[in-house]
């Protein structure tokens, strides 16, 4: 009888720890529904000032302007509607990272209403396409398409 | 005429596995069909020749970079090194499909052509379920991405294959995780073979445990090495990344770490029988989701390699029906594998069980932030989760793992009172209460970091503390491999923590003759220069590196740009020494400075023990390989010792002539 009872043990204590780290998995990803914001999204709802969220949209076309420190960048993200956000980011720009192309910045907005980049994710290659822009991207959307119907060529 | 007979080797590997399947099926059945389980080995072994040839002609048709083959136009140039026109072999999804099907063929081969030890029954079911994965596998690769598929016409250049894949990280990181996930479809496969036929006992964990642990070791130098083609890849300076696909390389690794601690527990004690073939069962599940999740390319990651719903769908159903059929087999026979051998809570038992279950958590976390995003996108919300979500929820069950950790090899088996050990628990909570003192009052740095870092050094004295006492030349091998293994987890530990506290970086428009300084390094920017390489064009940085003053190093980072496919990466240049890395890329012209000349951006960054990460995992892994010596030759020793018994009782039988032999037990040296 004892011998069940410590099985009965075993099996409720390993329950218990997978049904808590599900519970605190549960908890922590509804927060994280608030990570990813698009440009109108964060225009009307926006995060507290120095929570690290991530940032998607399109570049605006003739906004990047780099300062004269030569590393500081400035640019305006804008996305399905008419909101637009002004992004400053310090570092090296991902190579494929131009004017009318999707971005992803990973930061915090700032009490001033810009937004404080820390790391820019852009289009590894021509077939990577950051996933939370998909379908963003307009004019692309048919490149796009055809670039991964065309290729097999991918990397691991 | 190649890709014909890889293809006619790859039909009649099915062809095997169905035979293998239906002959371990019949040795199952018993009776007058049990004859016909005799097939089942040689099926096997033939069928790893096969496989391993399939997979050998496809590497010829990348050497000759044979364009009348599909899969060579689309991702291999004529132009491309040797060295990366072989790696290629691996780098696209059919080849990538082959080289695990080879394996797993390679390695089912090698258990029916070595293991002897298990009871016939229960190695027919085993061969049986191997050769059941293995055609649910083939039959992937042969339906829907066949490697050896002609062109109508043959091409007249390839395509190419991805820059970032151009490196000789992919010749390693590929094959080994591959290795690692698909013995862990051995140690399944013995599993159901146990569970079925019942024999769920010390001796199946003696033969299982060198397989787990060999997939385990797989599976550590993998991700180590994943993890170092990335940071110095990628050109971003960052280890991890918590990338879908670094995930699906983590999840198994935790599952097999875990089923790794309890075989040895069913081993050593023959306790936690069940809950070892529920971790045989998920290690498995894990490195199948793995699978899909890289393959079917649901993932829109730098791993995915194209959008095929048909080949998501096949895994998918293949995923399900193994670990549905395999989940049916453990509800039906669970119930009749008896309690195994009890003990307390404060055993080592008991800490081993604590931190399989606080693995299994890290997995339940890991899991769910991963799928969470696709989840989500079923219902057109898009969700990114990333550090913020994995590092504390990581951590929650991480750092009572590691406390745990800490302590568990000091309790005996079984039963054990804690005031035994409380100088060396005392000890150890003194060191990692110091350590947190000590960083959080020199500086301000995130929690997570500073309990890193003390836990890190608390494991680092706690992981030899087993060999305290111990005469150290009669220490058994493989305890030395849990030492190092233990040792190893501490170095990673310490090297992710000071990484993430103590990095300073700079960056700067730097014109040539510029001078930054970083943590004492100074750098000196001397000129830029374009260069071209095979396939290749960039631009060259000639930096000088020195540290207080001392030799100037060159550092030469360049901006590449591939045109075959067009593309553009970043190299990083580094600097290593024992207390960390210099960390160099370049990055755009930035403008001209006051007097003209041309800017270039310039990221350096001083990375404090960084290293000790990679170090970590190879310690680990050389623990992990320590320990299957060790188990081998145990092994070895006992079948010598079994064998002179046996002879020695012939003889014995010999000279007692007609009367009936005594045939005591045969002596076994110890575990």
């Amino acid at each position: 009888m004892k011998a069940k009872h410590q099985r009965m043990t075993l099996v409720v204590l390993a329950l218990v720890a997978i049904i808590g780290a599900g519970l605190i998995a549960t908890w922590a990803l509804r927060s994280q529904a608030n990570y990813f914001y698009l440009p109108e999204q964060m225009a009307a709802e926006p995060p507290a000032v120095g929570q690290a969220v991530r940032l998607g949209g399109m570049v605006q076309e003739g906004s990047i302007e780099t300062q004269a420190d030569g590393i500081t960048v400035n640019f305006v993200v804008t996305g399905n509607g008419d909101s637009t956000i002004p992004v400053t980011y310090s570092g090296i720009l991902p190579d494929l990272f131009v004017e009318n192309s999707g971005v992803v910045a990973e930061g915090s907005l700032q009490a001033d209403g810009t937004f404080l980049a820390t790391n820019l994710l852009a289009k590894h290659d021509e077939n990577y396409v950051p996933r939370e822009l998909e379908g963003l991207e307009g004019h692309q959307a048919e490149d796009y398409a055809e670039t991964v119907a065309q290729s097999t060529r991918g990397i691991e | 005429m190649i890709a014909e007979l890889g293809l006619v080797a790859l039909w009649l590997s099915a062809a095997l596995a169905v035979l293998q399947m239906a002959s371990g099926a019949m040795g199952l059945a018993g009776g007058d069909n049990a004859r016909f389980a005799i097939y089942a080995r040689p099926a096997a072994v033939v069928q790893a020749f096969l496989a391993t040839l399939a997979f050998f002609l496809l590497l010829w048709a990348f050497a000759i970079t044979d364009l009348s083959i599909k899969l060579v136009a689309t991702n291999s140039h004529s132009a491309k090194p040797f060295i990366y026109k072989l790696t290629g072999t691996w780098g696209n999804h059919e080849g990538s499909m082959l080289l695990w099907v080879a394996v797993l063929a390679l390695s089912g081969g090698l258990l029916a052509g070595l293991e002897r030890r298990l009871p016939e029954k229960t190695m027919s079911a085993t061969l049986g379920v191997q050769g059941f994965v293995a055609l649910g596998f083939y039959a992937f690769l042969l339906l829907s991405s066949n490697p050896f598929e002609r062109l109508p016409v043959p091409a007249l250049e390839g395509s190419g294959l991805n820059p970032l894949l151009q490196d000789i990280g992919l010749a390693i990181h590929p094959p080994t995780l591959y290795v690692g996930y698909v013995g862990l479809s051995v140690a399944f496969s013995l599993c159901m073979g146990a569970l079925i036929t019942k024999q769920v006992t010390p001796d199946f964990a003696k033969v299982m445990r060198p397989w787990v642990l060999g997939a385990w070791v797989f599976l550590t130098f993998g991700i180590t090495a994943g993890s170092y083609w990335a940071y110095y890849e990628l050109g971003w300076g960052g280890w991890w990344f918590w990338d879908p696909v670094e995930n699906a390389s983590l999840m198994p690794w935790l599952a097999a770490t875990a089923l790794l601690h309890s075989v040895s527990v069913l081993a050593a004690r023959d306790a936690l029988r069940t809950w070892t073939i529920m971790l045989g069962v998920l290690a498995f599940s894990m490195s199948m989701l793995g699978t899909f999740l890289v393959r079917s390319g649901v993932l829109t990651s730098v791993h995915a390699f194209a959008v095929d719903p048909e080949r998501g769908t096949f895994i998918l159903i293949l995923l399900g029906l193994y670990i549905g059929g395999a989940l049916g087999v453990f509800a039906l026979r669970a119930g009749s594998i008896a309690e195994g051998k009890r003990f307390t809570a404060t055993s080592r038992e008991g800490a081993l069980v604590f931190n399989n279950v606080m693995l299994s958590a890290i997995l339940a976390i890991v899991l769910l932030g991963t799928l969470y995003p696709l989840l989500t996108e079923a219902f057109d919300v898009r969700v990114s989760v990333g550090p913020p979500y994995f590092n504390p929820a990581g951590a929650i069950f991480a750092i009572p793992m590691f406390l745990v950790m800490a302590v568990g090899p000091l309790l005996r088996w079984k039963d054990d009172k804690p005031a035994r050990i409380q100088f060396e628990l005392a000890m150890l909570a003194a060191v990692v209460i110091a350590v947190c003192a000590l960083v959080a009052i020199l500086g301000d740095y995130s929690i997570l970091s500073v309990l890193g870092l003390a836990l890190a050094i608390g494991l680092g004295i706690a992981a030899f503390l087993p060999l305290r006492g111990r005469n150290l030349r009669r220490v058994p091998t493989a305890t030395w491999g849990m030492v190092m293994a233990h040792f190893g987890v501490a170095v990673a530990l310490f090297g992710m923590a000071c990484e993430t506290a103590f990095t300073s970086e700079k960056l700067a428009a730097v014109a040539p003759g510029g001078v930054e300084e970083v943590a004492g390094w100074t750098i000196e920017l001397e000129s830029v220069d374009p260069v071209a390489g095979p396939n290749w064009t960039a631009v060259e940085a000639r930096i000088f590196a020195s540290r207080d003053g001392g030799e100037r190093i060159e550092l030469n980072p360049q901006a590449r740009n591939f045109w075959s496919p067009s593309q553009a990466t970043s190299e990083s240049a580094l600097v290593t020494r024992w207390d960390g890395q210099l960390y160099a890329v370049i990055g755009d012209q930035a403008g001209v400075d006051a007097n003209g000349n041309t800017r270039w951006q310039l990221r350096v960054w001083w990375k404090p023990f960084v290293t000790f990460i990679w170090y970590g995992g190879l310690l680990i892994a050389f623990g992990g390989v320590l320990s299957i010596v060790g188990r081998i030759r145990v092994d070895l020793k006992r079948r010598n010792a079994k064998a002179l018994g046996d002879a020695r009782r012939e003889d014995m039988d010999a000279l007692k002539g007609d009367s009936v032999s005594g045939g005591g037990p045969v002596p076994e040296p110890a575990e």
